[in-house]
């Protein structure tokens, strides 16, 4: 269309505007590019987040170091049940281009809970550091994890709840446009939080527990 | 038992937190407060709150959102700028045994809240308010890609601004120098509520930076008129997308430090602090990460300012359009591996050091190719010396210089004796005001016909172009010099009484600037008393080549009744020599956002939560995030977000507007 | 001309050397007016490249006022050529003038970055007058309080505060430490800067050349204080100087855990003070963060955490190398992430109770 629209009209002139009013989509493909950027900006939060870790992961001050605090049969778990929710998560996407109601809400559905998991899981691995005495305020060390994996945590948490408003914004309103739309960003969404948890369970965890 | 009360709902404020035995504070609020109610009283006398909340407040019109962003932006000028002129006096003054007429629990705050309302408040704002009001129209698009967010940005803004003026009444602000450095910014040494304030205002600013950031980005990149390749793109959209694509992926940088500063003052984590292993040189990596940019994407837009305004005064195309866009691009690049330039004292090694000190240097290559291209523009032109073009000669003049005494900063030996020097914060109030702000005055005066239909007034506006180049220099000079002789930074008082003239002479060039300044604000004045004279009625006031001038003066909301189809590079020109007429029919319904609170509602949740959260008033923090994520949901839960403007309505508009051709013959 | 130029140019540099020392010369303070080997350098590096700038710098402000005026509306005798928006060899010349510029400046900042770099050893006294082979370099160890100067003289046994005096002609080896902020450590007729920053050590190498009495600065702010936290530097010909280290020795108290814990409280406007005597490794005891009885030194907690860890210790891996006469390049002498541990065991127990 737009190349039609620099040709030269009927009469040779060249034409200034174009004929036929574009669908001036507010959505559609700037909202896509709009999230990628949005996740790239956070994507360099967590770039921050790990930077600051990585500077200070020696940082015990005389408290826990890594090898003692991470149990890793727990994180496996919980990484388990992280990767299975981007699974679940992917087989909701045929269903809701598809525009199938029942099955997207059930494949969400399950993803949630397997993220609520996540979160369980973690909060039960905090509260067992604090009571140890391995809290963020011990040593460096121990703020970066806290805040890493934390903020991975906030992040996973903000997920749910948005996917919590799409399950009843599905239920209300159906599988239209806009909802779509915003299950397409939350499913990036979604594998973006998955790929920084690969990071932290790559670089936090396993090299912590190897180095 | 009220005493616990009293903390529980106040937190830690008290009576004392009110600085009512400062008494320049004191007049300083008595003076905003009526001013305050002033300006409250005469918008009730003349009925228009209604009329400001509905067309303004909630409007998601990219133009007005522009508007706003400038109006903020000068607001704070006269802040930070009243912070200037104290510091000058100062300075000019403490000599000896004076110690002056601030003490230096005040002085230490003004220099602090000098550098971050100048950088966060007005540089920041008065960018974003032109790159918002004149891209879209560059780009020949009805709003940006997401108008909402672009409201919501503004107001996060807004809300951050508030809070640093609250600061100055009720409690304190930081006490740290502008970039906030660890370890003096935690909470061991600076207890009290200034870089709480601080923090909180630069993070709920930042946040609305950033967003407005992703916006600009996906607006530039999606919503081109067809036609419009990035290589028929004004050079003005290409430095506001670099530029806004840089500030994307810089401000997380600022967000994480700023975060992990919080964690550390409030939940005491050990991120920088000097015990339990925390890192404290981590933070001024993280913020000049961010720091540095920074200045990139303030000065970027400026340069497609000066292109944009040389191009149309010298009735030329821009000399160099692909090496001025390749420029800016690599400037974008390059202005990521330079940051460590700032402390090349703190003793990294010197493979390191030269490493960041020749980035630094290789900056100046395509910095200087945009000088050159700007003169050949001007090569073989027709110059017009309106107040636009004279700007851009000021800041070329004034610009080199500052570029100059920025490569000679970053050889590292020559910096280990001029850093935190005040040669050092003349060179950079150099490049800020020479690039940056003298860019957005040209700018301002450039775009102030388009955006209200009448030019500013032109003797008023000579008065602002003269008092801020003649009165930069004067200021800045005898900076440089007392810089050369080893005085540093921030400093309260001097011992030695040779140096006085030298800041008496920069206390003067402040107060020439300070006419700079007011003659701007009179220009704005005097236009609108002179308004009809100065009427705009073509559209096209300065013989403009690009898309917003094809437009009337002011806009209508839907900027073109038809989506425009772009050819060449100057647009506008081309399709002036083409003879082009502007369609009097065949319209359809326009298709437009509609205009919401939510922004202005989510903003004041995230001031309240700033505040409490600085006051330790616990139950408001609460209460405001979680009625911010409420907020947030209620939103998602309105689909009703637009509406059309009928095709007949956009007849009755087109009809009343005159064409541009017409109108000049 | 174009045979001529290397002629001009040196000119030119003579020339602007000279003017510009005399126009911003005559104050004692002055950078442009230094009394220490290192900052002349520093000076002449700073005039060379403001020199060779200029080179491109004036005729481009030339060509802006020429053009500008030649091109203006008013000018019946212009050419006016709208079409001239591209020319290839134009561009050629604009990028490469300023490339040619930053090369030459490049290479100059290689070279003296690490000529001039402040952890290496001096190799001259002055121009033309190498080191001799052997000298020991006066080692001065400084400590940024809050808000005053700690100078530590650990092979004469004295310290002082806020006065920092210097025979003339001796190399001297700066280590550099804070207890609380980021100070830099600001001596602009010496040697410029470095910064003192708590458990971290630092070092300038430096030497003043003739007599002077000056005062040195902390350049980065700090709080309160800071505005007065000056020091009198103070260079002294060898035989004053002795005069003046005896002077110390003969006068005030000792600088012991207790008077430090003592000094390091926060004050302004410290006055000069003098310690007869200092308790070996306080310095490092400082950097390490125990000074105060009771708490564990940082470099050994450290190394306590890295045998738990499972790892090496950094420093056990390395030979512990002579730290006076460091190579110059070595990357293990400029670990500025946190305090040296090989210089921690035995002279930090030392000190303990």
């Amino acid at each position: 269309m737009t190349d039609r629209a620099l040709e030269p009209g009927e009469n040779g002139a060249i034409t200034w505007h174009q004929v036929e009013e574009e669908h001036h989509d507010h959505g559609g493909g700037a909202t896509i590019l709009g999230f990628w950027i949005y996740l790239m900006s956070d994507a360099l939060i967590f770039t921050s987040l790990f930077a600051m870790f990585g500077v200070v992961s020696g940082n015990y001050a005389g408290g826990p170091t890594s090898r003692e605090v991470f149990e890793l049969p727990l994180v496996a778990l919980n990484t388990g049940f992280l990767l299975a929710s981007s699974i679940t998560f992917g087989q909701a996407i045929p269903h809701i281009e598809a525009g199938r109601v029942g099955p997207t809400r059930f494949w969400l559905a399950v993803t949630g809970l397997l993220g609520a998991a996540f979160i369980a899981v973690e909060l039960s691995e905090f509260a067992g550091l604090v009571a140890e005495g391995a809290g963020p305020q011990r040593s460096a060390f121990l703020s970066a994890f806290f805040t890493l994996v934390g903020t991975h945590g906030a992040h996973v948490t903000c997920g749910l709840i948005w996917l919590v408003t799409m399950l009843v914004q599905i239920g209300q309103r159906g599988l239209t446009t806009d909802t779509k739309r915003r299950l397409m960003c939350l499913s990036m969404f979604w594998h973006f939080l998955d790929i920084i948890w690969i990071g932290v369970f790559t670089f936090v965890y396993l090299y912590g527990v190897i180095r | 038992m009220t005493d616990t009360l009293t903390k529980t709902i106040f937190g830690r404020l008290t009576w004392d937190s009110l600085p009512i035995h400062e008494p320049i504070l004191v007049g300083t609020f008595i003076v905003v407060a009526l001013g305050g109610l002033a300006v409250l009283a005469a918008i009730t006398r003349y009925r228009l709150w209604g009329y400001l909340w509905k067309e303004w407040f909630t409007s998601v019109d990219h133009k007005r959102i522009g508007i706003m962003y400038l109006v903020l932006g000068i607001i704070m000028l006269l802040r930070g700028f009243s912070d200037a002129l104290m510091m000058r006096g100062q300075q000019a003054v403490a000599f000896g045994s004076d110690q002056g007429f601030l003490p230096s629990h005040h002085y230490d705050q003004i220099f602090t809240a000098h550098g971050t309302i100048m950088i966060f408040f007005v540089a920041i704002p008065l960018v974003v308010g032109i790159v918002n009001f004149v891209m879209p129209l560059q780009i020949g698009a009805r709003d940006v890609a997401f108008p909402f967010l672009n409201n919501l940005s503004f107001w996060l803004t807004v809300a951050g601004a508030v809070l640093v003026m609250l600061s100055l009444f009720v409690g304190e602000f930081a006490r740290t120098g502008w970039l906030g450095y660890a370890p003096l910014s935690e909470l061991a040494y600076s207890p009290d509520t200034g870089v709480d304030y601080y923090l909180w205002s630069l993070q709920i600013a930042g946040v609305g930076t950033t967003l407005s950031a992703i916006n600009m980005v996906a607006t530039i990149i999606k919503m081109r008129a067809p036609g419009m390749t990035m290589m028929k793109m004004p050079v003005f959209c290409w430095t506001a997308l670099c530029s806004n694509a840089l500030a994307v992926a810089i401000f997380p940088a600022l967000t994480a430090a700023f975060f992990l500063l919080i964690l550390d003052r409030y939940a005491g984590t050990h991120f920088f602090t000097n015990q339990l292993g925390g890192a404290p040189m981590m933070y001024w990596n993280m913020v000049w990460i961010w720091g540095h940019p920074e200045v990139y994407v303030l000065v970027l837009p400026a340069f497609g300012i000066f292109s944009e305004i040389t191009s149309t005064f010298t009735g030329k195309r821009l000399f160099g359009y692909s090496s001025m866009v390749y420029a800016t691009v690599v400037i974008t690049i390059l202005s990521y591996l330079v940051w460590l330039h700032h402390f090349f004292t703190m003793g990294a090694g010197p493979s390191v050091n030269s490493f960041f000190g020749i980035a630094t240097m290789v900056i100046s290559i395509p910095t200087g190719a945009k000088i050159f291209n700007w003169l050949f523009t001007m090569y073989r032109g027709d110059i017009r010396f309106e107040l636009p073009m004279m700007w851009v000669v000021a800041f070329m003049l004034t610009f080199v210089i500052g570029g100059m005494t920025g490569v000679l900063l970053a050889i590292p030996p020559a910096d280990f004796v001029l850093h935190n020097s005040l040669f050092l914060v003349a060179h950079f109030h150099n490049v800020i005001i020479g690039g940056v702000v003298f860019g957005l005055f040209a700018g301002m005066v450039y775009w102030f016909p388009k955006a209200f239909g009448f030019k500013l007034d032109p003797f008023w506006g000579h008065v602002a172009f003269w008092g801020w180049t003649v009165g930069f220099w004067i200021a800045w000079a005898p900076i440089y010099i007392v810089g050369l002789m080893g005085t540093t930074r921030r400093v309260h008082h001097f011992d030695d009484l040779s140096l006085q003239p030298y800041f008496i002479v920069a206390a003067i060039g402040a107060v020439v600037i300070l006419i700079g300044i007011l003659g701007f604000v009179m220009s704005i004045i005097m236009g609108f008393v002179k308004r009809d004279q100065l009427r705009d009625t073509t559209g096209d006031p300065w013989e403009g080549r690009t898309l917003e001038w094809s437009t009337t003066s002011p806009p209508p909301a839907y900027n073109f009744a038809l989506t425009p189809v772009i050819h060449n590079l100057d647009a506008w020109y081309d399709m002036k020599t083409h003879g082009y007429q502007r369609p009097a029919e065949g319209f359809r319904p326009i298709h437009m956002p509609r205009n919401t609170g939510a922004g202005v509602i989510l903003s004041g949740l995230a001031f309240t939560l700033g505040f409490g959260m600085i006051w330790y008033m616990w139950w408001l923090a609460a209460l405001s995030f979680v009625g911010l994520f409420v907020v947030a949901i209620g939103h998602t839960f309105n689909f009703n977000r637009d509406y059309f403007i009928p095709a007949d309505e956009v007849t009755r508009t087109e009809s009343q507007r005159p064409q541009p051709l017409e109108a000049r013959a | 001309m174009r045979r001529q130029a290397p002629n001009l140019i040196g000119h030119g540099l003579r020339l602007g050397l000279l003017a510009m020392s005399a126009l911003l010369g005559g104050c004692s303070r002055d950078v442009m007016n230094p009394a220490g080997d290192i900052a002349l350098q520093q000076r002449n590096l700073i005039l060379f490249a403001t020199l060779v700038m200029l080179l491109i710098i004036v005729p481009v402000m030339v060509l802006i006022v020429l053009f500008a005026w030649r091109y203006r509306r008013g000018n019946p005798n212009k050419t006016y050529d709208p079409g001239f928006d591209h020319s290839t060899t134009l561009e050629l010349v604009i990028w490469s003038c300023p490339l040619f510029i930053i090369i030459a400046l490049s290479a100059v900042t290689w070279t003296s970055t690490h000529l001039l770099d402040p952890f290496r050893p001096l190799a001259r006294i002055a121009p033309g007058k190498p080191v001799p082979p052997g000298t020991k370099p006066l080692e001065v160890e400084v400590v940024g309080l809050d808000w005053k100067w700690l100078f530590i003289y650990p092979d004469l046994g004295i310290a002082t505060v806020n006065e920092l005096a210097l025979p003339t002609n001796v190399p001297v080896h700066f280590s550099i430490t804070s207890t609380d902020q980021f100070n830099a450590f600001y001596a602009p007729t010496l040697a410029g800067m470095v910064y003192a920053m708590p458990n971290m050590r630092s070092e300038l190498n430096a030497v003043l050349n003739r007599p002077v009495e000056t005062t040195g600065y902390s350049s980065n702010y700090t709080g309160r204080g800071f505005s007065d936290m000056q020091f009198r530097l103070r260079g002294m010909a060898p035989a004053d100087f002795d005069r003046w280290v005896a002077g110390v020795k003969g006068s005030g108290g000792g600088l012991a855990t207790q008077a430090y814990i003592a000094l390091a409280k926060p004050s302004e406007r410290a006055p000069v003070m003098h310690f007869a005597s200092v308790q070996p490794g306080l310095f490092d005891r400082i950097v390490n963060a125990c000074v105060e009885p009771g708490t564990p030194c940082q470099a050994d907690v450290m190394h306590r955490d890295m045998q738990r860890a499972g790892g090496t210790a950094p420093g056990s891996a390395v030979k512990p190398a002579a730290p006076a006469q460091p190579k110059p390049g070595d990357p293990h002498h400029r670990d500025m992430t946190r305090a040296d541990p090989s210089l921690a065991p035995g002279a930090v127990r030392a000190g303990h109770a």
